[in-house]
C-alpha cells in the first residue's frame, strides 16, 4: 500500500483559523484547538464510526451536514459548529435516541450516571419531538457478573469495537437490522454460552447508558472499574 | 396586583411531584401572595375552573378520563407546566406500554384475584385505560417541561420565579430526566 505523505492542513472552524493533520479528523482538529462539539458514540482510544450522528457540523458548500467523528480535514474547508440548523439536528437525533428504546432513567441502574441522560442536560432538551416506540427486548443475565439490557441500548458499538480493537477478542457484534438492532454475543447466544468472551468487562465500562453493568457492585467500584479501562484506551491511543 | 389564577392536577403519576412542590417550603410563603389555587390536590374543588392562568400537570395520560381533562385544561389555562418525567415522558407510568394494557388488566383482574367472581374487568365508574399511556404533549401543547423524578423544590422554585419575574431560565442547571 503506498502511504499517503502526512501534511498540515489550515482551514476555518467557526471562522478561526486551526491547522491539523491531512490524517486528522474535524473532530481531533477541533478538540486540539478547545472547540466544543458534542459526542456520544466516540470514546478516545477506539475507531469512529459516526453511528450517534450528535457530533454533525455543518461544512460550507456541502448539502447536508457531516459527523465531525469521521470527516478528514479539508485545506481552506469552513467549518460551524453550532447554528440553529445544528442545534434543532442534535435535538432530533437526541429524541429520537430516546424514544427507540425505554429509556425510563428514574428506574435505570445508570440513573445519574448516564451520558445519554448528560446529554439531555448538554443540548438542553426537556422532552422529546418524537414520540415513544415502546419497543421491548428480552434481558440477557445468562453472565455470572454481567447484564445486557438492550432496551437501554443506543447501538453506539462503542462495546464491539472496545472487544475487538482493545481486547481482541471480537466476542460482540450488532445483530439484526434498523430499529430491531441488537447487541449479540458470537453468533447471538446467551452471553455465559459465549466461547470467545473473555469476561475483562471492557464492554460494560465503555458503556454510555445502562445498557451492559455489572451485577452486585458499589457506586465507588463502578467509577474505579471505569477509570482504569478508559486510561487504559487513552494510553493505547497514545502509544500508536 | 392581579393575582396568577393557578391549577395544579395529578394524573398517572405518583403525586411524588406535589410533595416535592411543598418541598419548597418556606418559599411556599415568599411565593403565595403571587397566586391563587383555585384548583388542585391541595385544595377542594371540584370542578376544574375557567380562566387559569397556570395549570401544572403531574403525571402521564393513562385513561379517556385523563385525555378529556387535559383537553378542558388547555382550553381553560393560558400556559401549561408539565411537572415531572411522568408528564414528559411518561416514565413509569408509561412502562406498561411495554406489556399493553390489556395484560395489566390481566394480571390486575384475573391472575392475581380471588374475589373477582363475575370474571369482568371493571366497565363503569373507573376511567377505561388507553392502549398506550402518553406524555401531555402527545395531547395538547405543552408551554413548559420541568423534568425530574421527582422534579427537585428547587427546579419547582426556580421555574416558579422566572414565570412570576417574566424571565427565562435554563432549567438543565436544576434537574434533568431522572433526577
Amino acid at each position: 500500500m503506498i502511504k499517503q505523505k502526512v501534511r498540515v492542513k489550515s482551514f476555518k472552524i467557526n471562522d478561526i483559523t486551526v491547522t491539523g493533520r491531512s490524517d486528522q479528523t474535524l473532530l481531533e482538529v477541533a478538540k486540539e484547538h478547545d472547540i466544543f462539539i458534542p459526542t456520544l458514540c466516540y470514546l478516545e482510544g477506539l475507531s469512529c464510526v459516526g453511528s450517534c450522528r450528535l457530533c454533525l457540523v455543518e461544512v460550507k458548500g456541502a448539502r447536508e451536514l457531516v459527523p465531525a467523528c469521521t470527516s478528514k480535514i479539508k485545506e481552506d474547508m469552513e467549518v460551524f459548529t453550532t447554528s440553529e440548523k445544528i442545534d434543532s439536528h442534535r435535538k432530533m437525533i437526541l429524541s429520537m435516541i430516546f424514544s427507540e428504546r425505554s429509556h425510563t432513567c428514574s428506574v435505570c441502574e445508570a440513573n445519574g450516571d448516564c451520558e445519554l441522560q448528560d446529554k439531555s442536560v448538554e443540548l438542553q432538551l426537556d422532552h422529546s419531538l418524537v414520540p415513544y416506540i415502546d419497543s421491548r427486548f428480552a434481558i440477557d443475565a445468562s453472565h455470572k457478573n454481567f447484564v445486557h439490557d438492550p432496551n437501554r441500548c443506543i447501538l453506539c458499538s462503542r462495546c464491539v469495537r472496545v472487544c475487538n480493537e482493545i481486547e481482541g477478542a471480537n466476542a460482540i457484534n450488532i445483530g439484526g437490522r434498523g430499529i430491531n438492532s441488537m447487541i449479540i454475543h458470537d453468533m447471538d447466544e446467551p452471553w455465559i454460552d459465549s466461547q470467545s468472551c473473555t469476561s475483562c468487562g471492557k464492554c460494560v465500562y465503555v458503556c454510555p447508558t445502562g445498557a451492559l453493568y455489572e451485577k452486585e457492585i458499589t457506586k465507588e467500584d463502578v467509577t474505579t472499574k471505569r477509570e482504569i479501562i478508559r486510561n487504559l484506551l487513552k494510553n493505547r491511543a497514545e502509544n500508536e | 396586583m392581579n393575582k396568577i389564577r393557578l391549577a395544579t392536577i395529578w394524573l398517572d403519576g405518583c403525586s411524588g411531584c406535589h410533595m416535592s412542590f411543598l418541598d419548597m417550603d418556606e418559599r411556599l410563603i415568599e411565593l403565595a401572595p403571587y397566586f391563587d389555587v383555585l384548583y388542585s390536590p391541595y385544595v377542594d374543588t371540584k370542578e376544574f375552573p375557567e380562566n387559569v392562568d397556570l395549570t401544572i400537570v403531574e403525571g402521564a395520560l393513562s385513561s379517556d378520563h385523563d385525555l378529556e381533562i387535559i383537553k378542558k385544561i388547555r382550553a381553560n389555562s393560558k400556559l401549561i407546566l408539565a411537572l415531572g418525567d411522568c408528564a414528559i415522558t411518561g416514565n413509569i407510568s408509561a412502562m406498561k406500554n411495554l406489556y399493553k394494557s390489556e395484560a395489566v388488566l390481566q394480571r390486575g383482574y384475573f391472575e392475581l384475584s380471588d374475589i373477582n367472581k363475575d370474571n369482568r374487568y371493571p366497565s363503569t365508574v373507573v376511567p377505561k385505560l388507553l392502549d398506550r399511556v402518553i406524555p401531555l404533549h402527545e395531547a395538547v401543547k405543552v408551554d413548559y417541561f420541568l423534568p425530574g423524578c421527582p422534579t427537585p423544590a428547587d427546579a419547582i422554585y426556580e421555574m416558579i420565579h422566572a414565570l412570576i419575574n417574566g424571565t427565562i431560565i435554563d432549567i438543565s442547571k436544576y434537574t434533568r430526566f431522572g433526577k
